[in-house]
């Protein structure tokens, strides 16, 4: 499968304050991400994964080594509006990201000022409220919806500009348990349907369950890179980097260190009971 | 005991006489005891903020009334100031709200406005600090070069600083990594436990008022739906997921389980109880 984003040897450090020393927020991080795939980026704050983020539509450009989107290096300025197109960011506070005063000239935003002819326009906002389901606010005012429907109105205007993949920064963090499962279904979707490479980033470790992939950072580099299932068994070593496991991975550990044969690699509440149950059953 | 604040059937209705009406608290009461750790769970548009914007007199109730040691809060309206003094609370991101130009400045405003100087006033600064993890050395830093986690422990201490009887926390933890939930949780614990205040937790997180709270109120649309202690409240899972609200992930485990078979109380809400209730069923030789 083609990649769509590349880091090599990927370095980053925030400016010092004076006579402090210069610490590096990203330290030498190799990643490569797939067309059409669904990456959970998870760890503590400070680990470096929002800086990560940043750095993959060139919001933020190495301090020392690459990052390509879709073999187009970041650090080319003259290639900045074609990054930016491919790549489309949503940040944590919905309320700083919406400009317009009625949700479709939000939306329009963006692809009027990438020069795009009217009709388009107009097929391209319906397209993208319709994909994040918020076709019926179309001439609603943003400021009065709830923060799950603006963060979605936030997705549909990075949408609009038919990005190959949508980086989402916290974009959830924010928000209550509704707006968080709204946000999800709808990055779910776009993922599902319209093949778009979906990179979240999340401090929630329910919202990986789903994902094709985990990414956990630690002191600016990954630690853990594998599908939930097994990023997720790692109890002791998340816990070590400040990360919770879900609960039904709590209970398994908790049983196993009892004695019990369980796996560790059940996510779901179902999965989870039905290990239990397969060992009270062997008694 | 008697109860220190009591709601009594207390209505909140925005935009009377405009088409926009629509009352956010209706008919709601309930009493609230000296030292309780109670909770108040609701999805958003339940009625939680506008709820606790009257227990300390933000806003005055349509109809209905707030007491607090037994005393109508609005009964001298001049002298509202003062039951902001004993009911502290503290919004969503506080943080957004410093302004001093120092952590110690920022912390000491509140209670310098209620009249402490000196002594008195060095002492509530250092010992909220000290409540939060603040450390010594940070008093004198802009509060602007902390982290976000930080920042909202700043802002937590400047409201416990007033030493209020009652403190009330809105979504203390909302936005934080799990390390920092945890030490905010924990904090807020100590000082619970130390100083027997009342706390009242508001939460979307059903996690975290389970592992919290002696005594939570659920909030649907506008009215109490359910109030009891964690265990009967869990206890009624079915009920909450009828009406759109989470439970924890806990209950969800133990409520499968009971579906298939295992004899195991659905109430329980914590890990740590559910494995001494699995390894009790096991003993007891259950099978499923």
């Amino acid at each position: 499968m083609a990649t769509m984003i590349k880091t090599e040897d990927l370095f980053y450090a925030y400016p010092a304050e004076e006579g402090e020393q210069q610490t590096y927020a990203l330290q030498g991080v190799d990643l490569s991400i797939e067309q059409g795939s669904f990456v959970v980026v998870l760890g503590h704050n400070g680990s470096g994964k929002s800086t990560l983020a940043k750095t993959f539509n060139a919001v933020l450009l190495p301090a020392g080594g690459k990052v390509y989107v879709e073999g187009l290096d970041t650090t080319d300025e003259s290639l900045l509006l074609a990054i930016r197109q491919r790549v489309g960011m949503v940040f944590q506070n919905p309320d700083n990201q919406i400009v317009a005063n009625v949700v479709e000239e939000d939306i329009a935003f963006a692809p009027e000022n990438l020069g795009v002819p009217s009709e388009e326009i107009r097929r391209r906002v319906d397209d993208a409220l319709k994909a994040v389901n918020m076709s019926e606010f179309v001439r609603h005012a943003p400021h009065l919806l709830s923060g799950g429907q603006k963060q979605r109105i936030a997705i549909a205007g990075v949408i609009a500009m038919e990005p190959r993949c949508i980086v989402l920064d916290e974009a959830t963090a924010m928000l209550d348990p509704i707006g968080r499962r709204e946000v999800l279904t709808a990055v779910h979707r776009l993922n599902k349907e319209k093949g778009i490479t979906v990179v979240l980033i999340t401090h929630h470790m329910n919202e990986a369950e789903l994902a094709d992939r985990v990414i956990v950072m630690d002191h600016g580099r990954p630690a853990l890179d594998d599908t939930p299932r097994k990023v997720f068994a790692q109890v002791e070593r998340l816990r070590a980097m400040g990360l919770t496991v879900p609960d039904t991975v709590d209970l398994l550990d908790r049983l196993k260190n009892d004695g019990w044969q369980v796996p560790l690699e059940a996510l779901t509440v179902d999965e989870c009971a039905d290990a239990i149950c397969a060992v009270m059953h062997t008694n | 005991m008697e109860p220190i604040l009591q709601i009594k059937h207390l209505t909140h209705t925005y935009g009377i006489g405009t088409p926009f009406q629509r009352s956010a608290v209706e008919d709601m009461s309930f009493d609230i005891y000296p030292g309780e750790f109670a909770g108040i769970i609701g999805h958003t548009g339940s009625g939680k903020s506008t709820l606790i914007q009257h227990l300390n007199g933000l806003l005055k109730p349509t109809s209905g009334q707030i007491l607090l040691n037994g005393k109508d809060i609005w009964a001298e309206p001049k002298k509202i100031r003062n039951v902001r003094f004993q009911v502290g609370l503290v919004f969503q991101y506080p943080e957004y709200q410093l302004f001093e130009e120092t952590v110690y400045k920022d912390i000491a405003f509140g209670p310098a406005n209620m009249g402490k100087t000196g002594d008195e006033l060095d002492r509530c600064v250092r010992e909220a600090a000290r409540m939060v993890g603040i450390l010594d050395d940070q008093l004198e830093k802009s509060p602007f070069e902390l982290s976000g986690g930080q920042k909202r422990r700043v802002a937590l201490a400047g409201v416990l600083a007033m030493e209020p009887q009652v403190l009330i926390l809105d979504e203390p933890t909302a936005g934080l990594d799990p390390a920092g939930r945890e030490n905010l949780m924990a904090n807020i614990r100590d000082y619970h436990r130390n100083k027997q205040r009342t706390i009242i937790l508001v939460s979307h997180s059903m996690d975290e008022i389970a592992q919290n709270v002696d005594r939570l109120l659920v909030l649907k649309s506008s009215h109490i739906l359910m109030s009891g202690t964690p265990a009967e409240v869990f206890g009624r899972a079915d009920e909450l997921i009828t009406a759109g609200l989470d439970v924890p992930q806990v209950t969800r485990i133990a409520m499968a389980l009971k579906q298939r078979g295992v004899d195991i109380d659905p109430a329980v809400y914590t890990v740590e109880k559910l494995e001494q209730e699995l390894l009790a069923a096991r003993k007891g030789g259950a099978v499923c």
